[in-house]
């Protein structure tokens, strides 16, 4: 009952300890990855703890308000942004310890040489709606 | 999400239904979904052909639809037309079917959120969708919630007696999240518990009720217009509700005579002395500290003793108030507000702004975190003024 994201970053998070970058996997080995992320999903749709799960382009671009009547200001795509972010899946789960367990599970999917990425994921609560007891 | 007249009746009469259809024969899961398909019917029927018994119809429909979905075609026939020599449901044990259905909702096996979920469908008739809505996930993540709960407690004997305190964690659980989707739960979960304590003698469950309604009577005057959150001692007291509160505190009061304390006749109580007071200066402090004494006896929670920090500081001022704060975990959620309060009322306000700036980062919802964020702001303002 409470969700949490679990952040997949292209940069900006710790080398994981299988760092090969994708497109020198085999095809075999980007498909078992690719069905990986797929059973994971499937299998908290089962355990009624899946909310969402979306990949994101690698370019995006900076826009701000530049004043009334007049259009955005676009900026970038910057190639040397700190953080990237690849991806996220939302869960619906009991607490801070069942979040933990699937992101570790998420983080074994596997890379070059079929072996585990040990990738590293970021996990952020949602701020939820403040409970109607207070003191 | 109001329900109409028709909606409210149906619902209430979902528990007594499912323990015939389950007294009958059919398991748990399979009469569950039957119940729920003779709900949908009666949305569908009920406004042009209003049956003269509900529950009856309720339990034919349920019963045949149970059937429906077990029996072989052949089978089948055999049996509706046993049903149709069957003698209609006479004066069953309502009281207890209703009571063994929160029991077995609220199963130990069960995981608080399938718990809830189940509770909410089985007990509560809502449906997956509306369960779904009001906490903000897919409807089919729900309907596999709700549907692994169901096999989770298909192996427990229905007339096995239950734990009430189990029960009672999972209404407080319903009714403390709040009202994110379009189903009211605080009011769904004043409903459930009302209709536990009407089906058993305890007086935990009482207290459970008068908490809720002593809280729920607060509602209007916790958010402000724009959505951010009132402080107990800033709400304007003229909206409380006081019907509410003066069943909460009838409530209470018959409960607390049995002496048999619990919790949630302690954390009443402690409310009750908050809707007792016209303003906020004249709450009775000392009497709030003691009950958070009692509280702690009970559940040695810190959170209970954080909350006691508050009630003494107010009691006995805000110097006592850190000195009892200082015994406890700094980690603790809420320990920064907390803390950040009572500098501000010991005359600290360059400590109490960093302490509310660090609780508003820490904050576990939108609503503190800027409530937290403007108390900051208000006290740097004035230093930099």
């Amino acid at each position: 009952m409470a969700k949490y994201l679990l952040l997949k970053h292209y940069r900006g998070a710790p080398a994981p300890v299988n760092d090969v970058p994708m497109d020198r996997w085999t095809p075999e080995e980007i498909s078992a990855h690719v069905q990986y992320m797929r059973d994971f999903a499937a299998r908290l749709e089962e355990t009624g703890e899946f909310v969402d799960g979306q990949a994101l382009a690698p370019e995006g671009t900076f826009v701000r308000y530049d004043g009334e009547g007049r259009p955005p200001v676009t900026d970038g795509p910057f190639a040397e942004t700190k953080d990237l972010i690849a991806g996220w899946m939302v869960i619906d789960v009991d607490g801070y310890e069942r979040a933990i367990e699937l992101a570790g599970e998420l983080s074994a999917a596997p890379g070059a040489g079929g072996k585990p990425i040990h990738e590293w994921l970021e996990v952020r609560p949602f701020l939820a709606a403040p409970p109607t007891i207070t003191e | 999400m109001t329900f109409s007249v028709e909606e409210a009746l149906l619902r209430s009469l979902t528990p007594s239904v499912l323990g015939i259809i389950v007294r009958r024969g059919a398991d748990f899961a399979a009469a569950e979904d039957a119940v729920q398909d003779a709900l949908v019917e009666a949305v569908r029927v009920w406004p042009a052909d209003p049956p003269r018994d509900p529950k009856g119809w309720l339990v034919t429909v349920a019963w045949r639809r149970f059937l429906d979905a077990t029996r072989a075609d052949a089978a089948r026939r055999r049996r509706e037309d046993l049903l149709d020599e069957e003698p209609a449901p006479g004066p069953a044990p309502e009281v207890d079917d209703t009571l063994r259905l929160y029991f077995l909702c609220a199963h130990p096996s069960l995981t608080p959120s399938s718990a809830v979920a189940l509770t909410l469908r089985a007990v509560g008739g809502l449906t997956t969708r509306q369960i779904a809505r009001a906490y903000l996930v897919p409807e089919a993540t729900m309907a596999q919630r709700i549907s692994r709960a169901k096999r989770t407690v298909s192996g427990v004997r229905f007339d096995q007696p239950g734990d009430v305190a189990t029960v009672l964690r999972v209404l407080y659980l319903v009714f403390n999240e709040g009202y994110s989707g379009d189903v009211d739960l605080a009011a769904e979960a004043i409903r459930l518990t009302r209709q536990l304590a009407a089906a058993i003698d305890h007086p935990e469950v009482a207290g459970l009720l008068a908490l809720m309604l002593l809280h729920h009577a607060r509602r209007a005057a916790r958010i402000a217009p724009d959505g951010s959150l009132v402080p107990l001692a800033e709400q304007d007291r003229d909206r409380w509700d006081t019907e509410a509160i003066s069943e909460g505190v009838e409530i209470l009061q018959a409960a607390l005579a049995r002496d048999r304390l619990g919790e949630f006749q302690a954390q009443a109580a402690i409310a009750a002395l908050h809707a007792d007071a016209p303003t906020a200066e004249e709450t009775d402090w000392v009497q709030i500290v003691e009950w958070y004494d009692e509280l702690t006896r009970l559940t040695d929670s810190p959170i209970v003793r954080l909350n006691r920090a508050v009630a003494v500081g107010e009691a006995d001022g805000p110097r006592a108030g850190l000195a009892a704060l200082a015994a406890l975990d700094a980690s603790l959620p809420r320990y920064a507000a907390v803390a950040a309060y009572l500098h501000e009322r010991d005359g600290d306000p360059v400590t109490a702004a960093r302490l509310y700036a660090e609780a508003a980062r820490k904050a576990p919802n939108l609503a503190e975190r800027d409530h937290l964020t403007r108390q900051a702001a208000r006290l740097n303002a004035r230093r930099l003024r």
